[in-house]
């Protein structure tokens, strides 16, 4: 217990680090997954292209491909940034991807019939989206959405091999400085990482079974 | 499902007026891609020189044994996280309450764990008590606790899919739960969820990269080691090339998915619907 004590700082760093890398990219990723697959359903067909293409290449790379290519291509590009930015960068690209198809299977869920009465109004692509799908799509889709929010949360770790100071940085670092204890600073830092996808797996689970009621 | 179409179908007029805005924002891409690769040239990044590298044999026996470290893996992981998959579906239906608190505990504490931390856990903690384990087998071990924990909560969403009269006719003419559960439930249980097994395995193939941080010599690993040996001006042409190794290799697996999704399920549309249970990582 000790060990907790004398590295909390560490620790406790470590912990808003990675609350602050997941809650910014899982904001970005949103907006970008939302952008992209509105660009899927569009009337010109270019628009689509890129959507399918960006969706189809990220999905199929592991993401600590695109965090080498966020980290090690970007500078190249003469684009200089703090770690914790190239990992935001990386993380949204990634989970856009995710969101993209969440958000489409979203819209997927909007009743046909809504969509077409839409259409019969005369009402255009971008008041269609704003004024009937995007509000119920985005009710629909609460539970995935908040599984990728729980994914991401996992896979920021991966951003601590790659120079952000978050929590998997803080094990790295304590394990280095308490080599007896190492079996307890693995159990801490995996409790708080429990602490915050298991609460979020609850409240998916809640609102679940909320919606299923609602229809 | 298909997406329903937002817009009605363009006239001659519309469609002029979509390739009309085809080009200005063609044409802003095409810059941005532009752009990208000027910046490259300037640094050298698209010497022929650079990129002729991907030709070397050394190189590409590198790359080779990188990919096959990769699918090892990747095969003991498949293997071991379906056997531990089922088992874990079957404690989660068992009728005896401690079994199946137990197993749900376990499936959300290994799904809710980051995969990083769980190969850590086992490559760092064995040794401090007495076990040595070498990162082949904490991958694999990592990779398998955690993936078995998600197939075995798909299989088990499929088993509950199922309609109850044919638990309750298995158990009618008399067939003890073990039978129950081997011949009727988690067969048509797999079957329905079929496409969701095949997309966690996808994501278990690209989860192998994580060997990356362990210093497993894995493909992306061993990109990185001959970057680091050639220098890096040859970063981007082998980046490039394990970045496509990877695409081809996940676009292979979907595309044999989507086909035994359409040629192996039976077209049997009594038997409850298929749960779209996306997996996400």
């Amino acid at each position: 217990m000790d060990v907790l004590i004398r590295n909390w700082d560490l620790i406790w760093h470590g912990f808003v680090e990675t609350l602050a890398l997941v809650s910014l990219s899982f904001i970005c990723a949103l907006a970008l997954g939302t952008a992209v697959a509105i660009l899927r359903v569009s009337p010109m067909p270019l628009a689509r292209g890129l959507g399918t293409v960006y969706v189809e290449i990220v999905r199929n790379v592991p993401a600590v491909v695109v965090f080498f290519f966020t980290v090690f291509v970007l500078p190249q590009l003469g684009i200089s940034l703090p770690y914790f930015t190239l990992a935001l960068i990386a993380l949204t690209v990634y989970y856009g991807s995710f969101f993209a198809e969440a958000v489409r299977s979203g819209f997927n869920a909007v009743p046909t019939g809504q969509i077409e009465a839409g259409r019969a109004l005369g009402l255009r692509l971008s008041k269609i989206m704003t004024k009937v799908v995007l509000p119920q799509a985005f009710r629909n889709i609460i539970p995935p959405v908040i599984n990728v929010f729980i994914a991401m949360a996992k896979v920021s770790a991966i951003a601590g091999a790659f120079g952000v100071g978050e929590l998997f940085h803080s094990l790295n670092i304590l394990v280095d400085r308490e080599p007896q204890s190492v079996l307890m600073v693995l159990t801490i830092i995996a409790l708080l990482y429990l602490v915050i996808t298991v609460p979020a797996g609850y409240v998916a689970s809640v609102v679940e079974r909320k919606v299923a009621y609602a229809r | 499902m298909k997406t329903p179409k937002f817009y009605d179908e363009p006239g001659p007029r519309t469609q002029r007026v979509l390739l009309g805005w085809s080009f200005p924002i063609g044409a802003l891409v095409a810059i941005a891609a532009a752009y990208v690769l000027f910046q490259l040239n300037a640094k050298g990044q698209l010497d022929p020189r650079n990129w002729s590298i991907l030709l070397n044999a050394d190189l590409a026996g590198l790359l080779l044994e990188g990919l096959i470290n990769t699918l090892k893996v990747a095969a003991v992981s498949i293997a071991l996280s379906i056997v531990f998959g089922v088992l874990l579906a079957v404690g989660r239906l068992s009728p005896n309450p401690w079994v199946t608190r137990f197993t749900a505990v376990w499936i959300e504490f290994f799904r809710g764990l980051p995969l990083l931390i769980l190969i850590f856990f086992i490559y760092l903690g064995a040794p401090s008590v007495g076990l040595p384990v070498d990162t082949f087998w904490s991958l694999v071990i990592g990779i398998t606790l955690y993936t078995s924990a998600s197939l075995g909560d798909i299989i088990r969403a499929g088993v509950g899919a199922l309609p109850k009269g044919q638990t309750e006719a298995a158990m009618a003419i008399g067939l003890p739960r073990t039978k129950i559960l081997r011949l009727i439930l988690v067969p048509q249980g797999v079957r329905i969820m079929s496409p969701s097994l095949i997309s966690q395995l996808v994501i278990l193939v690209k989860e192998t990269s994580l060997g990356f941080i362990v210093g497993y010599t894995e493909l992306l690993r061993n990109g990185r080691s001959a970057v680091e040996f050639l220098g890096s001006e040859y970063a981007l042409p082998v980046y490039v090339a394990v970045a496509a190794i990877y695409l081809v290799i996940n676009l292979t697996l979907s595309q044999i998915a989507r086909y035994l999704d359409k040629e192996g399920s039976p077209v049997r549309k009594t038997v409850g619907k298929t749960k779209t249970l996306q997996p996400i990582d």
